[in-house]
């Protein structure tokens, strides 16, 4: 089962629809609520990420009776330092951004937490791609 | 101890998600980082902030808080009390600091 959401860059009114929608889903398919938490931690700090660094970003879901896999793809300015980015207060967020109460630095080692694997490419110029996996063992 | 119960103790005004007022509260928290809040907060809590935007009730929502509190008579968005209203999650206001209301609220779930 694959679900697509498009993000737009910069637009913080539409933050979290992606995971608010992922979230109605997966309960409708009865997944275990502590998995539905982790699962929308990790996808909401995604597309925050997506809003508040990129210009615009693809978020594909794909659920099957395994595992949840996310990927999350942005047009944006990529990361020069992938450790860096993944170090807990460490943030390139705008002056704005964190007045919001965002770009604490906490986004990537909360994906991290939230998911049983999480892979992130980056090209710098071009964009960055997450992709979260969280397996659905009974 | 429902939501409802905290509006009258503390003195509360409802601006918003009036729908969620029976919700039961089991704890706190205090922040004004929403990554704090996404990462720490659990179900049923009550989150206390100064943040006024809308993506404090996208948060809420995805968190299942019991309701918000916005602290120093800040005033709500529009955009945050129709958020509050549409997801059900009472929006709620005091006119105290931060600390004085997380401390009042504390005393009061002993």
């Amino acid at each position: 089962m694959e679900f697509n959401y498009e993000v737009e860059g910069g637009n913080f009114a539409k933050a979290g629809n992606a995971a608010s929608s992922v979230k109605k889903v997966l309960k409708q398919l009865n997944v275990d609520p502590k998995v539905i938490k982790r699962v929308v931690v990790a996808l909401y700090e995604g597309e925050v990420n997506v809003v508040a660094h990129a210009y615009k970003g693809n978020i594909m879901v794909d659920i099957d009776t395994a595992r949840i896999f996310i990927r999350i793809q942005d047009e944006g300015p990529g990361i020069p330092d992938i450790d860096l980015a993944m170090t807990v207060g460490y943030s390139t967020a705008s002056a704005m951004v964190r007045e919001m109460g965002f770009g604490a630095g906490m986004g990537l080692p909360n994906m991290k937490r939230n998911a049983d694997s999480l892979k992130l490419s980056s090209k710098v110029g071009e964009g960055t791609i997450v992709e979260l996996t969280t397996n659905l063992s009974k | 101890m429902k939501v409802c119960d905290i509006v009258e103790k503390l003195n509360l005004k409802v601006i918003g998600g009036s729908e969620g007022l029976q919700n039961e509260v089991v704890g706190g928290y205090t922040s004004d980082l929403l990554s704090d809040v996404m990462g720490n907060a659990n179900e049923g809590q009550v989150w206390i902030t100064l943040q006024t935007h809308r993506n404090v009730m996208a948060v809420a929502s995805l968190k299942d808080v019991a309701a918000v509190i916005i602290v120093k008579g800040l005033e709500a968005e529009e955009s945050t009390i129709s958020q509050s209203n549409d997801e059900g999650i009472p929006l709620l206001s005091s006119d105290l600091e931060t600390f004085e209301l997380s401390g009042q609220l504390y005393e009061l779930l002993q």
